[in-house]
């Protein structure tokens, strides 16, 4: 009987206009209608939206589809979504093929419209070659360790590590230094919390402490990393304090949980007069000024500070250099240092020169606080910074302040403070060594900021904390709430779906010559009899799909399911 | 020989699913552009790659192949650098013997942050295939 012919549904996705503004998602639309397997064709304004999901489903189950393509983001972000409403719609999820026409065409080739339309076109005609050949195939189990190993014991890897050990499951938590509590130790006082920094980190080392299966390695790095998702096997270097003699360790885990945290920015020389002047110091040298002095007065160098001069950006919101993001809680922090400098010492007046503040949320009662006691703010734009001068024994900030029609301001400080921002940790031998994406601002990249915040296209690695990009504690801890959830769904079943993309023997071509037996790292090939003539066979419990045994078949008699030689072929005829 | 395009040459890239694929999709991300007639086929490893499929994408008018590598970084182990090596030594043998210059087959290691390394790698093969295929 003649085989029925294929039915698909294809979608090509605006994605709001992160597509659109560069593709014409219409003219793709209309360049793939008319093959010979696509039913249906649409344009939609959001693919992954829950009313898109429903109609997919309703077309599937109403025109009886075979599979679906759809043309949006990465696999990375949605390759399980749509996977997902397949099943929905009662179909096998494998039959469902993704193009990628964001990453890889209109973001890639923002610069040339009409190359990237003519590029979705091609890559959305091979997924439907693909999807020529997509079977119905059931997926293999692999075992998961259930384990997670948190690098970083600052807040977020703290919290992380009790969020994972309330939930049932063996933690490693890895500690370069030889004390837990990373910045937030050294921290003073605090907003909102009435706790210091030290008091936080003492109350969460106790919580750690009652939990018996979070296994704490301080003085230790991970120097090597072997295995992937549910078996990750980390070569941990663990010094000895008292001798410094090095021991290496090995422990499995089946996840991994970054929250390796942040640097302060360090002021170049005679940035605002820093290195240039003892008057000039930066945000965290001032912190702990406020918080060890217990006098009445402010002394700084033998002198007393009366008044002090906060020039706010400065390592954050570049225009000439690479740390062009805002550093989020420097504001807070600020004014924050501000209020408890005035409150602890007598004659303190405060001016900011910022750039616009930018206290969120709850944060607003502490600007309102400031300007209540009576701190000054003068602002100005990224092209008319305050300029800092030494005169003499005078250290003097000027500006030209828009809030007063641009009137000069000049102010004679006892002491200039530079708000200095987050930038991503300078030793990052740990995150080269998952080969972890980093973003435009250098910190660690999550799969998509508000739908997969904490996850890493490193499949069972996720990311806490400032690790991730500047936070306030209240932020890290939620994110490392969530990356500790993240982390543990991927192992909590003990075992992992994988796909069963596994190889195929084509027993009429092979008579057995050992090549791919050779080539497999996994001995997932078997020498086996048949119908009187031997040739290999695939252990599919073994085989990993990885494929090496296909390019040393001279007889082309081995092939990866969902890629093979046709599927292969007659995606290159579509992209040609 | 391909469509002959003003000023890009046809490239078909060989990416592994885990390794390449994120670093080619961070290139967008990042707006590092190169050529628009550069494709991709995602694939598990780039040591299961058969030299047919070479010969196949040169068969059919692609100027150029690269085989983005795993490396050492790839999930299915430390052979595949050799293994992968091998079959472009391979390919590079039955190029020759169809007249087809080896030079248009190239390969490097491109990890998963190795973003602007891959787009340095398809602008320089692009510039290599428009002198010599296209000039």
């Amino acid at each position: 009987m003649e085989k029925k012919p294929k039915k698909i549904g294809v979608y090509i996705c605006h994605c709001g206009g992160n597509i659109s503004d560069y593709v014409d998602v219409e003219k793709v639309r209309q360049a793939v209608e008319g093959d010979e397997i696509v039913f249906l064709s649409k344009t939609t304004m959001f693919a992954c939206s829950d009313a898109n999901q429903r109609d997919m489903v309703e077309d599937i189950k109403a025109n009886d589809l075979d599979g679906v393509v759809v043309a949006s983001c990465s696999p990375k972000l949605h390759l399980t979504t749509f996977r997902n409403v397949s099943e929905r719609a009662n179909l096998n999820k494998y039959t469902y093929v993704h193009a990628n026409i964001r990453e890889q065409a209109s973001w890639a080739h923002s610069d040339n419209k009409m190359g990237a339309t003519e590029k979705a076109i091609h890559l959305v005609k091979a997924a439907i070659a693909k999807s020529r050949y997509a079977e119905a195939l059931e997926s293999n189990k692999v075992k998961a360790v259930k384990a997670v190993a948190v690098i970083g014991a600052g807040v977020a890897g703290l919290k992380a590590a009790i969020s994972l050990a309330e939930k049932d499951t063996e933690v490693i938590l890895i500690e370069r230094e030889a004390e837990v509590g990373g910045r937030v130790a050294q921290w003073g006082s605090l907003f909102s919390s009435q706790e210091t920094g030290r008091e936080m980190i003492d109350r969460l080392s106790a919580q750690l402490k009652l939990h018996k299966n979070i296994n704490l390695l301080t003085n230790s790095e991970v120097v090597g990393n072997k295995g992937s998702v549910g078996n990750i096997a980390l070569k941990i270097r663990r010094k000895d304090p008292e001798t410094g003699a090095e021991v290496m360790t090995e422990m499995t885990v089946g996840s991994v949980l970054m929250a390796t945290g942040f640097d302060y920015y360090k002021p170049q020389q005679a940035e605002f007069g820093y290195g240039v002047s003892d008057r000039v110091i930066t945000m965290p040298e001032f912190k702990k000024v406020i918080d060890t002095q217990t006098s009445k007065k402010l002394m700084y160098n033998g002198r007393e500070v009366k008044n002090i001069a906060y020039i706010y950006c400065v390592g954050s919101r570049q225009t000439d250099g690479e740390n062009t993001y805002c550093s989020r809680n420097c504001c807070t922090s600020t004014i924050h240092a501000a209020v408890t400098a005035r409150q602890k010492f007598s004659n303190i007046q405060n001016y900011h020169f910022n750039r616009g503040l930018r206290t969120y949320g709850k944060q607003e009662i502490l600007y309102a606080d400031s300007l209540r006691q009576g701190d000054i703010y003068f602002q100005s734009y990224e092209d008319g910074l305050p300029v800092v001068s030494v005169e003499g024994k005078k250290t003097i900030v000027k500006v030209n302040d828009v809030l007063t029609a641009n009137r000069e301001i000049e102010v004679e400080a006892d002491l200039v403070v530079l708000v200095t921002g987050m930038v991503p940790q300078t030793d990052n031998s740990v995150g080269s060594l998952f080969k972890l994406p980093k973003g435009r601002d250098k910190f660690y990249n999550e799969v998509h900021m508000k739908l997969r915040p904490v996850e890493t296209v490193i499949d069972g690695i996720t990311i806490a904390g400032a690790c991730q990009g500047p936070k306030n504690i209240a932020e890290s801890v939620n994110s490392a709430l969530s990356a500790a959830t993240k982390s543990y769904s991927i192992i909590s079943k003990g075992e992992l779906e994988s796909q069963p993309l596994v190889a195929t023997i084509d027993p009429s071509k092979c008579s057995w010559c050992g090549a791919c037996e050779k080539a497999c790292p996994f001995d997932a090939i078997l020498k086996v009899d048949k119908d009187g003539k031997t040739i290999a066979e695939i252990n599919n419990t073994v085989c990993k799909g990885c494929g090496m045994c296909a390019p040393v078949c001279e007889p082309d008699a081995v092939n990866l399911i969902a890629c093979s030689s046709a599927e292969i072929m007659s995606m290159i005829d579509a992209l040609v | 020989m391909g469509t002959i395009h003003s000023n890009t040459a046809k490239i078909l890239v060989f990416s592994t699913e885990k390794i390449s694929d994120p670093a080619i999709d961070m290139a967008g991300l990042l707006k590092l552009h190169y050529p628009p007639t550069v494709y991709t086929i995602t694939i598990p490893c780039s040591s299961g790659i058969k030299p047919s499929w070479i010969l196949y994408a040169y068969e059919k008018g692609f100027d150029g192949v690269f085989i983005a590598a795993d490396g050492s970084d790839c999930v299915y182990g430390e052979s595949c650098t050799e293994k992968t090596g091998n079959l472009v030594g391979k390919t590079h043998e039955l190029m020759k013997s169809k007249n087809i210059d080896p030079a248009r087959l190239r390969m490097a290691a491109i990890c998963s942050v190795c973003s602007e390394s891959f787009v340095k790698q398809m602008r320089g093969f692009n510039e290599y295939l428009l002198k010599t295929l296209h000039a």
